[in-house]
């Protein structure tokens, strides 16, 4: 009875995330509010029904009671985050809601299955960060200086990236964290959305090739500073948004080509200089002739998801633990192993859901600093999807950075729902903007 | 103007990098998708896979076949409602077939995924998990030829030693046999397995002589020091002479030949047919050896081999300015030389396929349980050892050793055979170790074998008749 429960429930669970995925790329061909309404009232019902079944077998494997309480209370967040944000903002993108929800809801799914107290650490995380981030909106909605603080944002991104350079603690090689009382926080998290708004302030000012010379020189100092740390997956990311910002501010062709090129040149002068990244490099090239070393992590995520297939293995079936820090960076390939190949391509869609509705708010936004904003940090999210999820696949070298809103960190759920809130009060100013001219 | 124009440019540059995004998306979702379907079943299939097992809890291990359809392993269900695997050919195929009970080994190790995959059709499958019921697993179909295999395992008797065969042109393992042996019966192996692995235990009956098994070549590596000589002398390597007194002495140093044997004078073609230390030796005394230690690193010598079961490296460590003395030994296949069974077979079979090396491989097939074929493999060539022409005179001398030589076993079949025997020495006061090497039918020949019997004596005598059973065997059935 049970494996007809658990064997039922791991194809329904793939459906219903279908379904879901579905309804994600549907809602942007409907141009009536009230049809896009009630397919966003489909995705929450589609979630929630998911999030039933994997807690069913979570208890079911587990007969933990504690399991049970800890549902309920995600319960009671994920309503109350849906419900209250309405009530709050009444012109919230709810297809965006929605999504973070999901992304969240799957990865609490997978560190449930991983490590219980972990999990729950992630979910009060999660709980402060939006209560906290719940601001956000307002704020963009009625501080106008926003745009005029850029040598403000260039500061803190300097001085924190900085800091971490000389006194960070190592995790794997790299500078990345910062420890303050026991709590450890990664700066680079918060430093990719300073940057983003001090490049779209300074370009909101002008496009001449002085103001581009200065912001480039300051740009680049942030990379420089995260190579110095050896975070290489934060500097690609810095300098991905960069190049691609100048490029939509200026329109100009030859900005992205010597942007490209001289990423290229760094890169090989990076291969060269650096050992830690020859064996990164040497890891996904081929991982198995080092299995037992440089090529282990990849290797096991290969195995995770080779042996998974599309199906799964189904949760508790497969062995995640077996890939090093799977809760961060290998996240996807946990995935992709117990809950199914179809599964984790479903996460990728979801994500790709939320690039388009960044880009559609940066298109539709008149005011060019927060166009660039939108656009900014769409680019650095989807930048950080691809180099996590390239990463784990072996499509590209990995680079050691976190699936937004679905790894575990404290650092790097702040920075994303940061990130969400920040596009999110735009998306009001927008239709708040809409409202009045159609009553006018 | 330029406030109003702006927008508009920018969003044509934001829609063009958003598809520049998609497509890179598009790419990446595509290799996860080509993984999972294609590359995954490679990937997955290893051992440091440990996910592997998990299976066994879905899927009723399959069974191992023959290519001739005999089972050689097989999942039952024994009376406790267990499941047990059976070898019905019990000790013949125990190395190469492996066993389950104690970690996994043979082709049940390479084949471990197939095995625990399942093929049966997809609505079978979800019914069998659904009622909790495990479905069956595939099938291995091997290479190998049960009746070559059991008179190889006759053959070879109580003495160790181990047997070989390949298919030259297509690197199917017909057979092989390692002694001495276990039972892989799981109760069987339990019960011995203390004493097995012992360490007071000298007879390593786990030891996979075949591909595990480091010998003094002796005589066989004479193949190897006359490929040396062909190449620096490409005229007339057949002529050099010798004048065999039975003993050659150089220095304070003496080579004897086999039982202080006589050969008289001998060109290079006759030596080796006597299988003369002697002209050897000195032969070895002319070579550039700085061009036979490249000569025995591209016939494999110190490196990888291209085999998927496990071996050990075979060794070749002489260098250019190397003494008299090990000049002498190594010509003649004595000294520091070491190799296995299955590389000195892969050699011969490059000779008898014209230089070219077929990839050696044990699993030629994978069916579904209804028999239905899921996946073949295919013949692949590993490297070229030689050219054509020299492994043409290579054959051309080891066919003479039938004819004239030492391999007189096997001057008298109804077929035509090549081979090079040899009789290597590795501690003083006891018998030679007896090998054999060749193939047959020499004009096209059909199937390898290679044959070392330990202490065994003379490898004319005691291993060239083992190689003749196997070649009536697979030639005259």
């Amino acid at each position: 009875m049970m494996n007809l429960i658990i064997e039922t429930s791991k194809y329904l669970m793939i459906l219903l995330m279908a379904c879901y995925t579905y309804f994600n790329f549907r809602f942007f061909s409907f141009r009536d509010i009230w049809k896009k309404r009630a397919i966003c009232a489909r995705q929450n019902q589609a979630m929630f029904m998911l999030h039933l079944l994997a807690y069913l077998i979570i208890y079911l494997k587990t007969g933990e009671v504690l399991v049970l309480i800890f549902y309920a209370a995600q319960v009671v967040f994920f309503l109350a985050y849906i419900y209250l944000y309405r009530l709050f903002y009444r012109n919230v993108s709810r297809l965006l809601v929605n999504n973070a929800c999901m992304l969240m809801c799957v990865g609490l799914i997978m560190l449930t299955r991983i490590s219980l107290n972990r999990a729950i650490r992630q979910f009060i995380l999660i709980a402060a960060s939006a209560v906290i981030t719940w601001l956000v909106p307002w704020i963009i909605d009625h501080v106008w200086q926003l745009s005029r603080a850029a040598w403000l944002y260039a500061v803190i991104g300097l001085g924190l990236l900085g800091v971490v350079c000389l006194t960070g603690t190592t995790t794997f090689g790299a500078q990345l964290s910062l420890e303050i009382h026991g709590i450890s926080f990664q700066p680079s998290e918060f430093v990719k959305i300073t940057f983003v708004f001090f490049a779209a302030a300074m370009f909101y000012r002008s496009v001449c090739f002085k103001t581009v010379a200065v912001t480039t020189t300051v740009a680049a100092a942030h990379v420089l500073i995260l190579v110095l740390s050896k975070d290489l997956g934060s500097a690609l990311l810095f300098f991905v948004a960069y190049v691609f910002m100048l490029f939509v501010a200026t329109s100009n062709w030859l900005y992205l080509g010597a942007g490209m090129g001289s990423g290229a040149l760094a890169a090989l002068v990076a291969y060269r200089w650096f050992p830690h990244v020859q064996t990164r490099v040497s890891a996904w090239s081929d991982p198995w002739s080092d299995i037992d070393k440089n090529g282990y992590q990849i290797a096991q995520s290969l195995f995770a998801i080779g042996t998974g297939g599309w199906f799964g293995m189904g949760l508790y079936q497969g062995m995640p633990y077996k890939i090093p820090v799977v809760e961060k960076d290998f996240i996807f390939a946990a995935i992709s192993e117990e809950l199914g190949g179809i599964f984790a391509l479903c996460v990728v869609l979801i994500c790709i859901g939320c690039f388009l509705q960044f880009m559609m708010v940066a298109g539709t936004l008149k005011a060019s600093f927060f166009k660039l904003i939108a656009f900014g940090l769409g680019i650095v999210y989807i930048t950080q999807v691809f180099l996590t999820i390239g990463g784990v696949t072996k499509f590209i070298p990995s680079t050691g950075v976190t699936l937004p809103f679905v790894s575990y960190g404290g650092s790097s759920i702040f920075s994303t729902f940061l990130l969400f809130n920040i596009i999110q009060g735009l998306y009001i100013l927008k239709r708040n903007e809409e409202e009045e001219d159609e009553e006018n | 103007m330029k406030k109003t124009n702006a927008p508009h440019q920018e969003n044509k540059n934001i829609m063009l990098l958003t598809y520049v995004v998609l497509a890179l998306f598009l790419g990446m979702m595509g290799y996860f998708g080509y993984f999972l379907q294609v590359k995954s079943e490679d990937v997955i299939n290893s051992s440091y896979n440990a996910r592997l097992d998990r299976f066994s809890d879905r899927i009723l291990r399959g069974r191992i076949f023959s290519s001739d359809g005999l089972v050689l392993a097989e999942t039952q269900n024994n009376a406790l409602g267990g499941e047990v695997r059976v070898y019905p050919f019990a000790n013949a195929f125990s190395h190469v077939v492996g066993y389950t009970s104690k970690g996994k080994t043979g082709v049940e190790s390479l084949g471990n995924f197939y095995l625990l995959s399942s093929h049966v059709n997809l609505f079978e499958q979800i019914w069998d998990q659904f009622s909790g019921q495990k479905s069956p697993g595939d099938d291995v179909i091997t290479t190998l030829d049960a009746r070559l295999q059991m008179t190889a395992y006759e053959e070879l008797g109580d003495r160790k030693g181990a047997v070989v065969c390949l298919e030259p042109g297509t690197g199917k393992l017909l057979a092989m046999v390692s002694k001495p042996d276990y039972d892989p019966n799981p109760a069987s192996l339990d019960a011995v397995w203390e004493t097995l692995i012992q360490e007071e235990n000298d007879q390593a009956q786990l030891l996979n002589r075949a591909t595990q098994g480091l010998y003094p070549p002796g005589s066989v590596f004479k193949i190897v020091t006359a490929l040396e000589a062909m190449r620096e002398n490409t005229t007339g390597w057949k002529e050099i002479p010798f004048d065999c007194s039975g003993v050659y002495a150089v220095e304070d140093y003496s080579i004897k030949c086999y039982h202080n044997n006589v050969h008289g004078l001998q060109n290079l073609e006759l030596s080796f047919a006597n299988s003369c230390n002697g002209a050897f030796a000195s032969l070895g005394l002319s070579l550039d050896l700085a061009s036979m230690e490249e000569l025995a690193f591209q016939l494999l010598f110190n490196t990888e081999l291209p085999l998927a079961l496990p071996y050990a490296k075979s060794t070749y460590s002489m260098k250019a300015g190397a003494d008299t003395w090990e000049i002498l030994q190594t010509s003649i296949g004595q000294g520091m030389t070491q190799v296995t069974p299955i590389h000195m077979a892969m050699m011969t079979a490059a000779i008898a396929n014209g230089g070219i090396l077929m990839k050696p491989y044990v699993i030629e097939r994978v069916n579904n349980a209804a028999g239905e074929e899921v996946k073949k493999f295919l013949p692949s060539s590993a490297k070229s050892l030689m050219t054509a022409q020299e492994a043409g005179q290579l054959g051309d001398l080891m066919r003479q050793v039938v004819i004239t030589g030492t391999g007189s076993a096997l001057r008298d079949a109804p077929y035509s055979s090549a081979g090079k025997t040899g009789s290597a020495e590795f501690e003083t006061g006891k018998e030679t170790h007896a090998w054999f090497t060749g193939y047959a039918p020499a004009e096209e020949p059909k199937i390898v074998v290679t044959v070392i019997v330990e202490e065994g004596g003379s490898g004319g005598q005691a291993a060239a008749p083992v190689a003749r059973k196997l070649f009536d065997q697979y030639l005259l059935r």
